[in-house]
């Protein structure tokens, strides 16, 4: 069962992103120069001769790294075996009992930090694809100053991760951060200074990192794909009277909802397993209204150096990207369809 | 091309839009303004309560990153593992996207589907088998990757791959083949034919994803924090050790920040207008 909706989860995106690249028939090309047998032989070994680094380097990092990791969840792999982890004892699913006793310390604490990783996930790709679409929409039309601003928005996207999360750690700082200096010396909002980077608050302060980083690339993405609207089919709706609301209904949102099919699939994955965020945000143990699935494996692994509990915890992740990104591409196309 | 009809946006719409536009520049605009007035104050200015604006401007923060940590030394090192990951990332691609656009054969659907699919899965997933590799290669053979800088490039250039791939085949289908055609008839085997007249064609697309390569290779913190050692180190970690025990040189910390994100950002932005092309060719068509 597992493995058939890991199969569609698999197959799926690349319908969804390669779409409408496969739409022209490449195969039988006329026309193409006669050549002698080896020359056809040659031509039936290139093609995996060109594929043969990427599929190696892929291999290596990717795959076999991914069969070793369901091989490791199925160990006794702690500090004591790591050395010569092939002797570490089988424990069956032990690994994955113990991920998912949820009445035990070790099962509640991942149950909070996946209840927390969805809820952060949902609310922050909600804003980033919101901010991203309002901004998108309002420089679609030409006007002055409109090149400064879109380089201006793209600048969170472009720094290195660790240098604008670091800035952020330091705005956040309780005692001379510029946030606590803006919101109780300058406005008066707060009495007390609260603590942004401990507690409860810090889930606002990674949403607000979070967002801040990741609109642009909604931005990006969606402004692209704006400059493939006719022009004129804002003009023929504006003729018959449209309003600008309604021109945003009916032909943008219309005409960018193929994209949002994908720029949303992206955006969850990557909040859904962003690690260096709150890994630079807040050190290497999060608070708990804050941590993140990814940090939260890292730390079972390397902190209390049980990599087999951190396995299963990563395979367990992947079944259920796996199982959201098939059922949510099989939603969404099914709503395309029915509505074309 | 790009003409506003006759008809003008409403008053209440440019109104809208000046307010939401100008709120989202300040939202972005603010930790950068905070990340270069801080990296010109004295270290008092940043112990206190925060300084809009530095008391006295000093370049001093400039001069002793370099001392504080080894920062030249991790320069160093993040511009090797980041050049040379995005070099062979970018071959490697543009390889593969050149067999997937211009050839059918078995297995190929098989390919972008895995490679594409490797990109949704977390880096933890990847992080502790990969370590473990690694160690044991390393331990098997006597070659140390772990914690070398080959290892590190082996990695990261493989993050970039799957996208790069992916965009590049959508710019290479936008290439008419009757250019191939014509390499052809004027002699050029495949690999002439893609080296001589679709690169330079496909150059906007070789250039985003370039650009993306370098960002993702440039930032990544995670494989850098378990994979490298002191003599190996990249930016991404040893920017960290600005803090000590008790405090933060937190002047210095922005001063290395900005740093490190001028090659960048400064990249980035010349360069968007490819970006954009490319995806608009490879992802949004």
């Amino acid at each position: 069962m597992t493995q058939r909706t890991a199969g569609t989860g698999v197959r799926r995106p690349d319908v969804a992103m390669a779409g409408g690249r496969g739409g022209a028939p490449k195969g039988a090309r006329p026309g193409r120069p006669r050549r002698r047998v080896s020359g056809r032989l040659r031509r039936g070994v290139l093609p995996y001769l060109l594929l043969l680094p990427a599929l190696c380097f892929e291999l290596l990092v990717h795959l076999a790294p991914m069969i070793v990791g369901a091989v490791m969840s199925l160990r006794e792999l702690t500090l004591f075996f790591i050395r010569d982890w092939s002797g570490a004892p089988w424990v069956g699913l032990r690994n994955y009992q113990v991920a998912v006793d949820f009445d035990a310390p070790l099962g509640r604490a991942l149950l909070q930090s996946f209840l927390v990783t969805v809820a952060f996930t949902v609310l922050a790709v909600g804003l980033s694809w919101l901010l991203g679409t309002v901004a998108a929409i309002f420089m679609q039309d030409r006007f002055r100053g409109r090149g400064t601003l879109r380089a201006i928005f793209l600048v969170p996207y472009a720094l290195p991760v660790y240098a604008a999360v670091m800035t952020w750690a330091f705005m956040f700082q309780r005692d001379t951060g510029m946030v606590n200096d803006l919101l109780v010396d300058q406005l008066h909002l707060l009495d007390e200074r609260p603590f942004w980077l401990i507690g409860g608050n810090s889930f606002w302060a990674l949403l607000t990192v979070v967002v801040w980083r990741s609109w642009p690339f909604a931005f990006l993405i969606l402004m692209a794909g704006l400059q493939a609207v006719p022009r004129e089919l804002y003009e023929a709706a504006a003729i018959d009277g449209a309003g600008v609301w309604r021109q945003v209904r009916r032909i943008t949102l219309p005409s960018l909802r193929p994209i949002n099919q994908v720029l949303v699939l992206v955006l969850f994955l990557w909040t859904f397993n962003d690690f260096t965020t709150p890994f630079v945000l807040f050190g290497k143990s999060a608070p708990a209204s804050a941590d993140l699935i990814s940090i939260h494996i890292y730390q079972s692994s390397f902190v209390t150096w049980d990599f087999g509990a951190g396995s299963a915890m990563s395979v367990l992740l992947l079944l259920f990207l796996l199982v959201v990104t098939a059922g949510y591409l099989v939603v969404t196309s099914r709503r395309r369809t029915a509505d074309a | 091309m790009r003409r506003r009809s006759p008809m003008a946006p409403p008053a209440w719409f440019v109104w809208l839009r000046r307010v939401t536009l100008t709120v989202l520049t300040v939202f972005t605009v603010t930790p950068v303004y905070v990340m270069l007035s801080s990296s010109l104050k004295p270290l008092r200015d940043v112990q206190g309560s925060f300084q809009w604006i530095p008391s006295v401007f000093t370049l001093r923060p400039y001069v002793d990153i370099w001392h504080t940590v080894p920062l030249a030394r991790y320069f160093v090192n993040s511009l090797i593992v980041a050049t040379s990951a995005t070099v062979l990332s970018v071959v490697i691609a543009i390889f593969a996207a050149y067999a997937l656009s211009r050839y059918r054969f078995p297995g190929r659907r098989v390919f972008s589907v895995t490679v594409l699919s490797t990109q949704m899965f977390p880096g933890i997933l990847f992080l502790l088998p990969l370590f473990l590799i690694f160690v044991n290669i390393g331990n098997a053979t006597g070659i140390a990757l772990y914690g070398s800088r080959g290892a590190l490039i082996l990695t990261y250039l493989t993050f970039s791959l799957p996208f790069s791939i992916w965009m590049l085949v959508g710019y290479l289908d936008s290439i008419p083949r009757e250019l191939d055609e014509a390499a052809r008839v004027d002699g050029c085997g495949p690999i002439g034919a893609l080296l001589r007249v679709i690169v330079p064609a496909a150059v906007p697309g070789i250039v985003a994803v370039t650009v993306y390569a370098f960002m993702t290779a440039w930032g990544e913190t995670l494989f850098a924090s378990v994979m490298t050692n002191d003599s190996t180190r990249t930016l991404a970690v040893g920017l960290q050790g600005y803090s000590t025990q008790n405090e933060v040189f937190w002047n210095q910390v922005m001063a290395a920040s900005l740093v490190v994100s001028v090659p960048v950002v400064a990249g980035f932005l010349l360069l968007q207008r490819y970006l954009v092309t490319g995806l608009t060719a490879g992802a949004v068509k």
